[in-house]
C-alpha cells in the first residue's frame, strides 16, 4: 500500500472512531435521561403526567437503542446495544452531565427535561440533514418525537413558573441548581470539530444561538430568571461524571451484572 | 410480461394479502398495512422476498412484536425465507394510516389522526368517535400507548383516545 493510501485509511478510521464517540454521546444522553424518567412511574403528581413521563422515557430509550446499535457497528468490537447499555462502567458513559442529575421534585424534572428537549430539538434538526445517512435517518425520526417532548416540558415550565408562589419558587430553585450543567450542551470539543469538518454535524455555535433564543423566550413566558454564572463547565461527554451516574447505573445494570447473559 | 414476471407479481400480491391480516398488537382492529408500517414488498435480483417494516415511534414496544408476527404469518404461508428489513427513512408519519385504517379506528372508538399539515396549522378540531361532536378537549398528549393522546367529549361526556398526528 502506498503511503498516501495508508494515510487515507488512517483518516477514515479516525473519522469512524470520532463518529462512534459522537453517536455514543447522543445515545447515552437519551438512555440515561430515559432511565431517570422511568423512576417516576407510579410516583408522578397526576396519572396524566405519570403516563406523559413514561411515554417520554420510552421514546428516549427507543432513540438510544437505534443510536447504540449504530455506535456498536462503528466501534466494530462486537458490542451490540445491550452490551453497550448494560456492560459499560460510568467513566465509559458519554452522556451530558445534566441528564444524570436526580429527578428531585417535579419542577426539577421539568427544568432538566426542558433544557435537554430544547437542546435535542436543535441538534436533531441539524443532524436530519447530516452527510451521514444513517444518523440523518435516526435524527429525522427522533426530531418528530422531540417536538412532542418539548411541547410537554416547555408548557409545564410556563405553568409552573407563572403559577402559584410555591410552584414558581420551586421552579426557580431547580433552574438555579441545574443551570450550571447547561454550559456543556453547546461547548464543542475535538469530536464536535471533527464532525463539523466532515459535514456530519454543523458547528454547535449555530444551534447554540437558536437554543438560547428559545430558552430566553420560554423563561420570559414563565416569568423565571436565568441565573448569572455557569461556573465549572462539566465534562460528562468526556466520561467525567457527577456521583449520581454510578448509582443510576447500579440500578439499571443490576440484572445483567448479576446474571450475565440473561435474556428477557 | 413473461411467465416468470407474472409469478413474481403473484408472490408480491400474495404477501400483501397476508400482511393485511397481521394485526397491530396494541390496536388489533387495524392491520400493519392499515397503519402504513409495511413500506414495501419486493423481490430482489436473487429471487428472495424483501419486506420493509418501519417503526411508528422509536420506543414502541409493538415494533418487535410486529416483526415476529410478520415472520410467523409469512412462514406459515411458505415465505419463511423472506428478509424483513427495518426502514427508518423517511420516518413514519400518521399520514400513512390508510383511509380504511382510519375508518376502522373510528368505528373502534379511537379518533383517527388529522393530516400532519392541518395539525401543524392547529386548524382541525378532534371529533368525538362516539357522538361526532367537535366540542372535545385534550386531557393529555400522552395516552395508553405512544401513538395515542387522551381526550374527553364535552357533549356526551365520554373519554376517548385520539391516534396522534405525527
Amino acid at each position: 500500500m502506498s503511503s498516501a493510501a495508508a494515510g487515507a485509511v488512517r483518516r477514515e478510521r479516525a473519522l469512524e472512531q470520532a463518529l462512534c464517540r459522537y453517536v455514543l454521546r447522543l445515545a447515552d444522553t437519551s438512555l440515561v435521561l430515559g432511565q431517570r424518567l422511568g423512576e417516576w412511574i407510579g410516583h408522578a403528581p397526576a396519572l396524566e403526567e405519570d403516563l406523559g413521563l413514561a411515554n417520554l422515557s420510552l421514546d428516549l430509550i427507543g432513540q438510544a437503542r437505534l443510536l447504540l446499535t449504530y455506535a456498536g457497528e462503528l466501534e466494530a468490537r462486537g458490542r451490540d446495544e445491550d452490551a453497550l447499555a448494560f456492560l459499560r462502567d460510568a467513566p465509559e458513559f458519554l452522556n451530558l452531565t445534566l441528564a444524570e442529575q436526580p429527578n428531585g421534585d417535579f419542577a426539577a424534572t421539568i427544568v432538566r427535561q426542558w433544557l435537554i428537549d430544547a437542546w435535542q430539538l436543535e441538534i436533531y434538526q441539524d443532524l436530519a440533514g447530516s452527510a451521514d445517512s444513517r444518523l440523518a435517518a435516526i435524527a429525522a425520526k427522533a426530531l418528530k418525537e422531540t417536538r412532542y417532548h418539548y411541547r410537554f416540558s416547555s408548557n409545564w415550565l410556563i405553568r409552573l413558573g407563572d403559577g402559584t408562589e410555591e410552584s414558581r419558587r420551586r421552579t426557580q430553585r431547580a433552574l438555579d441548581s441545574l443551570w450550571r450543567f447547561s454550559a456543556e450542551l453547546f461547548a464543542p470539543d475535538e469530536v464536535d470539530e471533527h464532525m463539523a469538518a466532515a459535514g456530519i454535524a454543523p458547528p454547535l455555535a449555530a444551534a447554540a444561538g437558536r437554543f438560547q433564543a428559545r430558552i430566553a423566550a420560554d423563561l420570559s413566558a414563565a416569568t423565571l430568571e436565568a441565573p448569572e454564572s455557569h461556573g465549572y463547565p462539566w465534562h460528562g461527554k468526556r466520561g467525567v461524571h457527577t456521583e449520581h451516574l454510578g448509582h443510576l447505573l447500579g440500578e439499571m445494570q443490576h440484572l445483567q451484572r448479576t446474571y450475565p447473559g440473561m435474556r428477557w | 410480461m413473461s411467465a416468470a414476471e407474472r409469478l413474481v407479481d403473484a408472490r408480491v400480491e400474495r404477501v400483501w394479502q397476508l400482511l393485511r391480516q397481521v394485526p397491530d398488537p396494541e390496536i388489533p382492529v387495524v392491520s400493519i398495512v392499515d397503519l402504513g408500517v409495511v413500506r414495501y414488498v419486493r423481490v430482489a435480483g436473487d429471487g428472495r422476498l424483501h419486506v420493509g417494516l418501519t417503526p411508528t415511534y422509536s420506543g414502541c414496544p409493538a415494533t418487535a412484536v410486529i416483526r415476529s408476527s410478520t415472520h410467523t404469518a409469512l412462514a406459515a404461508a411458505g415465505f419463511g425465507d423472506a428478509l424483513l428489513e427495518e426502514v427508518l427513512a423517511p420516518p413514519w408519519t400518521s399520514d400513512w394510516v390508510t383511509a380504511e385504517g382510519r375508518a376502522k379506528l373510528e368505528a373502534f372508538g379511537i379518533a383517527p389522526p388529522a393530516a400532519a399539515a392541518e395539525e401543524a396549522r392547529g386548524s382541525r378540531a378532534v371529533g368525538c368517535p362516539r357522538c361526532g361532536s367537535l366540542a372535545t378537549e385534550r386531557i393529555s398528549e400522552f395516552g395508553s400507548t405512544p401513538c395515542k393522546a387522551h381526550y374527553r367529549c364535552g357533549a356526551c361526556g365520554e373519554p376517548f383516545d385520539q391516534f396522534k398526528c405525527i
